[in-house]
């Protein structure tokens, strides 16, 4: 665990130059788009290799922002990302499973090899291989029309992690999810991204999803998009069955309130 | 036979039958002259009569339609491909684009008749009719990609053409078909329209032809007969056009569904 982790990191207050293994360092970021809102505003962040990172936030916040500034979708408008290396493989989820409905499992999870140069024959055992990891071995020939929203969810994860990613970028990938799906496919997220060894950067908006899950909470306020907490989940993943009933849990989830309703209490946000 | 099979076939089928039976019964029992109305019975008799010279005509007209469907499919589909890799090109094409279809193209068939000669007046007329549904539906669905799976190709750093080839073109094919199958119906019209406003005989009369020189003629058995073969022309090309629509997207589109209850 690093040593700056407590601190609130608003601000310009710049970083430390003492910070481990960041994989990649957002540097005072600011996003501001066309129409004058800005999204993000100083925002300073370390994704540190091998965490499981939750950002957490009321719609507004510029969790998603960050999501996309992260996977070269968007620019930032001041402020500057860093990669430790030059290559870096990213795998993204989106909020919807967005499969193309006229290709099948396998042709899905294919797209990424495929853009990379990979023919069918090359792919197949690297797409074999994560569809039994993410538990869809037999699917492969089914049209995501006959498919359920949850295994829909799991195609789009193992098409983000075919290409073995060194970062994973989800964003609310489980929000239109039952109950019961979305537990068991925290389980197993959690179970792939050890398996896997990836880093995972999650946007959320459930406290409980993000303590279960996450090595660390970055907690954000909206209007204008910034970091307002940082907190540590000191229990290591994957979690122990019982962890849900456990005081670290308890205790991390009343902190992990706390600081989403001071988030949403602080300046600006108040008006809506 | 299955309630659910009669209700599918069984009973579309009689509802024509009955209505058939009603006509003919109508004609007999009041003695409707066959100059005013000829009885359904009459006119099958007509066809089977005049079939040689009808059943050239439905080939004429069939010909040209097929002719202009697939020049109006090839021009709209690569013109529309043309607007999504150019967005200048769709923004400098769109007046005319407004103007062409918002004109009744069957206003121009005299015009056209002016410069070409009235069969390819009649081809070119057809195919203008079915050209702008194509060209619009397919243009459309080029745009209305998934924005999600936009972003997933730019992340994997996918060429312009792989992003059209894999993505844009996948997308538009329900557009596309659809955009074809009101294109079939009205080239049909358009070669119809174009024929009766040439109105010549020519080397090649089609059925419009035929139905133009029936009522100057006054054989209205026979301009029924006409007519039905062009019912039975725009049936086989709605049919066709389903058919390839089906086959293209059955396994994954929901309007080729059949939904479970």
């Amino acid at each position: 665990m690093s040593v700056n982790s407590e601190s609130g990191l608003t601000g310009a207050a710049g970083v430390s130059p003492s910070v481990p293994e960041a994989l990649v360092r957002l540097e005072g970021v600011c996003k501001s788009f066309k129409n004058g809102t800005t999204a993000l505003t100083g925002v300073n962040l370390d994704v540190r290799n091998g965490e499981f990172l939750s950002l957490l936030g009321p719609s507004g916040c510029g969790k998603s922002t960050i999501l996309r500034l992260l996977a070269g979708l968007t620019s930032v408008s001041a402020g500057a990302i860093r990669w430790k290396d030059a290559r870096h493989e990213l795998g993204f989820v989106f909020q919807e499973p967005t499969l193309m409905p006229w290709s099948n499992v396998f042709d899905n999870v294919w797209l990424p090899l495929r853009l990379a140069g990979a023919s069918r024959a090359a792919a197949r055992e690297k797409i074999e291989e994560i569809l039994a990891k993410v538990g869809l071995s037999g699917f492969a020939k089914a049209y995501p029309r006959e498919l359920s929203g949850g295994m829909k969810m799991r195609v789009s994860i193992a098409r983000a992690l075919v290409t073995r990613p060194s970062v994973l970028l989800m964003d609310e990938p489980f929000a239109a999810l039952d109950e019961i799906t979305r537990t068991k496919l925290n389980d197993d997220l959690v179970t792939l991204k050890c398996e896997l060894d990836a880093t995972v950067v999650f946007v959320t908006h459930s406290v409980y999803e993000s303590v279960y899950l996450s090595d660390r909470i970055v907690v954000m306020a909206p209007r204008p998009g910034r970091v307002v907490a940082e907190i540590e989940v000191p229990a290591p993943l994957p979690r122990a069955e019982d962890f849900r009933l456990g005081p670290i849990y308890a205790e991390i989830c009343r902190k992990t309130s706390r600081a989403l309703h001071r988030a949403m209490d602080s300046k600006g946000s108040a008006i809506s | 036979m299955t309630k659910e099979r009669f209700l599918n076939t069984g009973l579309p089928l009689l509802a024509v039958l009955i209505g058939l039976g009603l006509w003919e019964a109508v004609v007999r029992i009041n003695d409707i002259p066959p100059v005013l109305l000829p009885s359904p019975s009459l006119i099958v008799l007509t066809l089977i009569k005049d079939w040689h010279t009808l059943y050239g005509s439905l080939l004429v007209t069939l010909s040209i339609t097929l002719e202009a469907l697939v020049a109006a499919t090839v021009g709209g589909t690569l013109l529309a491909l043309a607007f999504a890799q150019w967005r200048v090109l769709e923004r400098a094409f769109f007046p005319f684009a407004v103007i062409l279809q918002v004109t009744p193209v069957v206003s121009i068939a005299p015009l056209l008749l002016v410069y070409l000669n009235s069969g390819a007046a009649v081809l070119v007329c057809a195919f203008l009719v079915g050209f702008f549904p194509i060209l619009s539906n397919t243009a459309l669905g080029l745009a209305s990609v998934d924005h999600n799976l936009l972003d997933l190709f730019q992340l994997y750093r996918a060429t312009r053409g792989r992003q059209l080839w894999l993505l844009r073109i996948p997308s538009a094919l329900p557009y596309f078909l659809g955009g074809l199958r009101i294109g079939g119906g009205l080239a049909l019209i358009g070669a119809i329209v174009a024929e009766i406003a040439a109105g010549s005989a020519g080397r090649g009369a089609g059925l419009a032809f035929r139905i133009v020189e029936s009522g100057y003629r006054l054989n209205i058995p026979r301009m029924f007969a006409a007519l039905v073969l062009i019912s039975v022309a725009g049936i086989f090309i709605f049919i066709m056009l389903s058919a390839l629509s089906y086959a293209l997207l059955h396994r994954w589109h929901d309007s080729a569904r059949t939904r479970e209850t």
